[in-house]
C-alpha cells in the first residue's frame, strides 16, 4: 500500500504529500520521540499525537513513510510548510491511535 | 588509506525547534556519497540523540563527522555541566530532562542508550564542570 492510497481511506485526512508513492510496510505508535525513534522501523507510518517541529526531524532520521496524527491533532502551519519542504508526509484522522491502529489492521497492514 | 572526509556543525544550544538540522545534513551528505541506507539510518539517529543531548543539557556544542574508507565516526563535544554518572545516564529511562523538555516529547532517558545501540562502539569523556566528548563509531563497506 502507499501513502497515497493510505490518505484516500475516509477515516485519514493528507496534510502534507510531498512523498505520496512511498509504501507503508507496518506501523509504530508512540510520543516519546527518543522512543520512537529507536524502535520505529523505516518505511512504517508513525503514529502520535505528537505535531511539534522535532517530530519532521525524527520522521526524516527515522525514514519512516508518513507521519499520521491522531485524537484531531492539528499542526502549525509552518509545520505543515516545513513537512512539505523535507519530504515527510503528513496524515490526520479524528480517531485515537488505537482506533486508527485497527483501521490500519483492517486495511491489511 | 584514503583521507578521511569531515562535516563540521555548530550545534546551536538556544534554538530547539532547529535541533536536528546537522543530522538531517548529514543524512542528505552520506546519502549523496552513496553510503548504504541501513548504515546512513544509524549514523543519522545516534547524531540527533546526541545533539538533541547537547541542546538540552549543554547549551550546544560540535558535531564532527568523519567518513573513514570502512566506517563513519561521529564525535561530539561540548562544554557543558558534564555527566556525574555515565553509568546511570546509560540506563533506559533515566533522565535529567526538566518537564518543559518532556512536553515536547524529549527526556525519555533513551538517548545515550539508542547512540550506544545505533553504533558499533561508544566512548564517553566527561568531566563534570568541564564538558563532555563522545566519540561514536558505524562500522561500513568502502564508500571512499
Amino acid at each position: 500500500m502507499t501513502v497515497r492510497e493510505l490518505a484516500s481511506h475516509p477515516d485519514f485526512s493528507p496534510i502534507a504529500m510531498p512523498n505520496p508513492d512511498r509504501e507503508v510496510k507496518g506501523a509504530y505508535i508512540g510520543d516519546l520521540l527518543s522512543w520512537v525513534m529507536g524502535r520505529a522501523k523505516a518505511d512504517t507510518l508513525w503514529l502520535t499525537i505528537m505535531s511539534n517541529v522535532n517530530v519532521l526531524a525524527v520522521a526524516s532520521l527515522a525514514d519512516v513513510s508518513a507521519v499520521i496524527l491522531t485524537e484531531g491533532v492539528t499542526p502549525e502551519s509552518d509545520i505543515i510548510t516545513a513537512a512539505s519542504e523535507k519530504g515527510i508526509n503528513l496524515i490526520s484522522t479524528s480517531l485515537p491511535s488505537y482506533g486508527a491502529a485497527r483501521v490500519l489492521v483492517a486495511l491489511g497492514l | 588509506m584514503a583521507e578521511e572526509l569531515v562535516f563540521r556543525f555548530d550545534v546551536d544550544g538556544e534554538d530547539f525547534t532547529s535541533a536536528g538540522q546537522a543530522s538531517v545534513q548529514v543524512k542528505k551528505n552520506l546519502r549523496q556519497l552513496g553510503v548504504d541506507s541501513e548504515v546512513i539510518r544509524r549514523v543519522s539517529i545516534a547524531m540527533y540523540e546526541g545533539e538533541i543531548n547537547m541542546v538540552i543539557h549543554a547549551g550546544g556544542g560540535t558535531a564532527l563527522v568523519k567518513v573513514y574508507p570502512d566506517c563513519i565516526e561521529i564525535v561530539l563535544e561540548d562544554h557543558g555541566p558534564g555527566i556525574k554518572d555515565i553509568d546511570l545516564a546509560m540506563q533506559e529511562g533515566y533522565s535529567t530532562a526538566t518537564d518543559t523538555i518532556r512536553s515536547l516529547g524529549f527526556g525519555a532517558g533513551m538517548g545515550l542508550p539508542n547512540m550506544k545501540k545505533y553504533t558499533d562502539s561508544m566512548d564517553i569523556e566527561s568531566t563534570v564542570g568541564v564538558g563532555t566528548t563522545i566519540t561514536m563509531r558505524v562500522n561500513c563497506q568502502e564508500v571512499l
